[in-house]
């Protein structure tokens, strides 16, 4: 397909701005720094190849992230043929609240332990939470609350009920949450009462 | 007898519409709670959620905190880009034909 120079400008600029999202997303969602170069490298050649694709100009953020996430599912499509896929968890809680466990009067911190929590909270600490989920809670927590897409375009993207996209979702987050309070824990963040009373709990 | 103070239309709708409101409890609140934050209710669902959240600090404050640690979650969308990536990327731009 022919197209006009100002179309290469524009797409360049567009990839530019994204850049730092798209390597974000790819990075989270690989956890690896060279297979996410690679990543966002084949997103943006075929988000050129699918040009004509982008219907509204105006959405070319979006547009590049969900060509983003399926080259990197189809990725993973093929290492799973090979036997490389993760399994998920049968047994992840889902209902696991870390704002339970850090609201109450015996924490280290007085007045608001759960919101000195969130400030003491390293950007680290999280990512390595994050990186540490299974391959397909740490997708639909990048999907919904790094790239913002609903429900319902989740579904769609991973071709799974809006059910299985909510259910995922929750037991991302739980995971998360347990991994972040079990690190607050080993970090001496926590009180030993407290501890042994969640633990109890 | 006391006289009522005039309300505006605007405010007599709203006193209409939260009278109208159904009640939910804290744990019907907390099924909801992510649903909310990820701005996946509408309708009556969410008017009861919001109905909740201006009368329960508990459930106030427990969003407060989910919506926060979703903030910071959000954050790790975005990462610096490093010289390599940023060199093979212009050279890709660089590459496409016109």
């Amino acid at each position: 397909m022919i197209r006009a120079e100002t179309d290469r400008e524009w797409f360049a600029q567009a990839v530019t701005d994204a850049l730092p999202g798209l390597f974000g997303a790819a990075l989270r969602l690989t956890r690896n720094r060279a297979d996410a170069d690679d990543l966002v490298a084949d997103a943006i050649a075929k988000g050129w190849t699918r040009l004509e694709t982008l219907t509204d100009r105006e959405k070319v953020r979006g547009w590049l992230f969900r060509i983003l996430t399926n080259a990197f599912l189809s990725g993973r499509r093929i290492e799973a043929r090979r036997g490389a896929h993760e399994s998920l968890d049968p047994e992840a809680e889902e209902d696991f609240s870390l704002f339970e466990q850090l609201h109450a009067p015996i924490l280290l911190w007085w007045g608001n332990p759960e919101q000195q929590f969130l400030d003491k909270l390293l950007r680290e600490d999280l990512a390595r939470a994050v990186d540490g989920l299974p391959e397909q809670f740490r997708l639909v927590l990048v999907l919904a609350d790094m790239q913002g897409h609903t429900y319902q375009e989740i579904a769609e993207m991973l071709n799974v009920p809006i059910g299985t996209v909510r259910s995922r979702l929750a037991r991302a987050r739980a995971q998360l949450q347990q991994a972040l309070w079990k690190h607050a824990c080993d970090a001496g963040l926590v009180r030993e009462g407290q501890k042994a009373r969640a633990a109890h709990e | 007898m006391p006289v009522m103070p005039a309300l505006s239309v605007k405010a007599r709708k709203h006193v209409r519409l939260m009278s109208d409101v159904r009640t939910i409890d804290c744990e019907e609140a907390l099924r909801r709670l992510f649903d909310f934050l990820d701005a996946e209710l509408a309708g009556e669902p969410q008017r009861e959620m919001e109905h909740h959240l201006e009368h329960c600090r508990s459930c106030f404050s427990r969003l407060e905190f989910e919506k926060r640690l979703k903030a910071h979650t959000a954050e790790l969308g975005h990462e610096p880009v490093g010289e390599d990536l940023e060199r093979r990327v212009r050279a890709l731009l660089d590459s496409f034909k016109c």
